[in-house]
């Protein structure tokens, strides 16, 4: 009963995407992907995500924002890092201005490699992130909360 | 004992009879975009899901004043399917609508605020011809309470077919659908995060969605008073157009854009004078 993973509601944020990745995350919204069938909803309000999609690696300037949009979302949450950017820093590793991956700063729970991404791989990772979060939602009920 | 019945029906059912129709809605709107869209329970998910969640509080009003809005059009939904003044339920819908505006400028969001005023001026919207259709209903049946128009020998479609196609422009308004839209919207259309909604999360967004159901069946019902008279088909007749009604408000959704506030404005303006006010106007140099 109740099962948050049967209407996951995305917040997708780019922290320092080339574009690439978000480009594949809105085309899992178009009719040959249609992610809604899953009752997915991209909402694009941290009060009312479940899920965290997160492109690109963290800079200095995104680092903030990230730690609070994940702080604004309400327990049980998931992060899902859409990208190698997201995952370790990939091809901008290096630079002086990024720290690395989304989990130098917030959880992550699920890591989509690929550059960019496929629509079928960020699917496949949401799906998985479904799992997470119903087992978060069992631990939180288990922790009396 | 059968306005006891109706309204105990009306308290019970309507949030699960909105609800499938929101699924409704979801699946027609995908399949018009060529997808095969969510499962028709996809509402009840949604709301099992908001109240299980986390409940995060921005403020200690909030919730106090989403209920508070639910409650109100509950009692506005109770008084027209007991057959009650006509009037009187147009009033507290509309203050309904004020302890939402109240909840949304509670919080510091910018986005919730500019909900709110736009919310605001959506009423300035629709509240006209509101107000127009409870005096084309006096002005055809000689009363303001719904248990005489329901009974009359004629119709009241029939009298106010202007009124009629006014209620169903302002209606989208109230559906929050296309074009109309702009304090928040139905469907996850982005443009100020969700506005009016921004802060709400969990049990309080819930609270709002369910009330948002009531108001999505008393708006029906007041569809049907056009249709409905003395005789039993009617009945029928105006759960059917109900339908027809529906189908075009989700058709309309799915091939408009977005207007802006002045638009919104002046087109609920113009159709309320030309529509509404032509046929009152018939409507009183008749009778
Ligand atoms: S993984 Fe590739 S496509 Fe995605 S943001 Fe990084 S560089 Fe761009």
């Amino acid at each position: 009963m109740n099962k948050v993973s049967k209407s996951p509601w995305l917040l997708h944020y780019d922290a320092s995407s080339c574009n690439g990745c978000d480009i594949e995350v809105l085309d899992c919204l178009t009719p040959k992907y249609d992610i809604e069938r899953f009752g997915i909803i991209n909402t694009g309000d941290p009060f009312q995500a479940d899920i965290l999609l997160i492109t690109g690696g963290i800079n200095s300037q995104t680092e903030r924002v990230v730690r609070q949009l994940y702080s604004q979302m309400p327990e049980p949450k998931v992060v899902v890092a859409v990208g190698i950017c997201a995952c370790t820093g990939g091809v901008f590793k290096e630079c002086y201005n990024i720290k690395g991956g989304i989990d130098t700063v917030i959880p992550v729970d699920v890591y989509v490699p690929g550059c960019a991404a496929r629509p079928e791989s960020i699917i496949d990772g949401v799906v998985r992130a479904l799992k997470v979060l119903d087992a978060k939602q069992a631990a939180l009920k288990d922790s009396g909360r | 004992m059968i306005r006891i019945i109706l309204v105990l029906a009306y308290l019970l059912l309507a949030p699960f009879l909105g609800a499938l129709l929101d699924g409704l809605d979801r699946i027609i709107s995908a399949r018009m975009q060529r997808r095969r869209g969510p499962s028709l329970f996809q509402p009840f998910y949604d709301l099992g899901k908001l109240f299980s969640k986390e409940l995060i509080t921005v403020n200690n009003v909030q919730l106090l004043l989403n209920m508070s809005y639910l409650v109100i059009l509950m009692i506005a939904g109770a008084m027209l399917f007991a057959g009650a003044d006509l009037l009187m339920v147009l009033f507290i819908l509309s203050t309904a609508d004020m302890f939402l505006i109240m909840a949304a400028s509670s919080d510091s969001s910018p986005y919730a605020n500019m909900g709110a005023s736009r919310e605001m001026l959506q009423m300035m919207a629709y509240e006209p011809l509101t107000l127009l259709v409870a005096v084309g209903f006096y002005l055809t049946t000689g009363s303001f309470h719904v248990g005489d128009i329901i009974n009359a020998p004629v119709s009241a479609v029939v009298f106010m077919p202007g009124l009629l196609v006014g209620f169903m422009f302002t209606a989208a308004i109230k559906f929050r659908k296309s074009p109309f839209d702009l304090s928040t919207s139905h469907h996850a259309h982005q443009e100020m995060v969700k506005g009016l909604t921004t802060e709400m999360s969990g049990m309080t967004l819930a609270i709002m969605n369910i009330a948002e159901y009531y108001e999505k069946i008393l708006l029906f019902g007041i569809f049907c008073l056009f249709f409905v008279n003395s005789t039993w088909w009617s009945w029928v007749a105006a759960i059917v157009v109900c339908g027809v009604i529906f189908f075009m408000e989700t058709l309309w959704d799915n091939v408009s854009a977005r207007v802006k506030w002045k638009t919104l404005l002046y087109s609920c303006w113009v159709v309320t004078l030309v529509a509404g006010g032509v046929n009152i106007l018939i409507l009183m140099l008749d009778k």
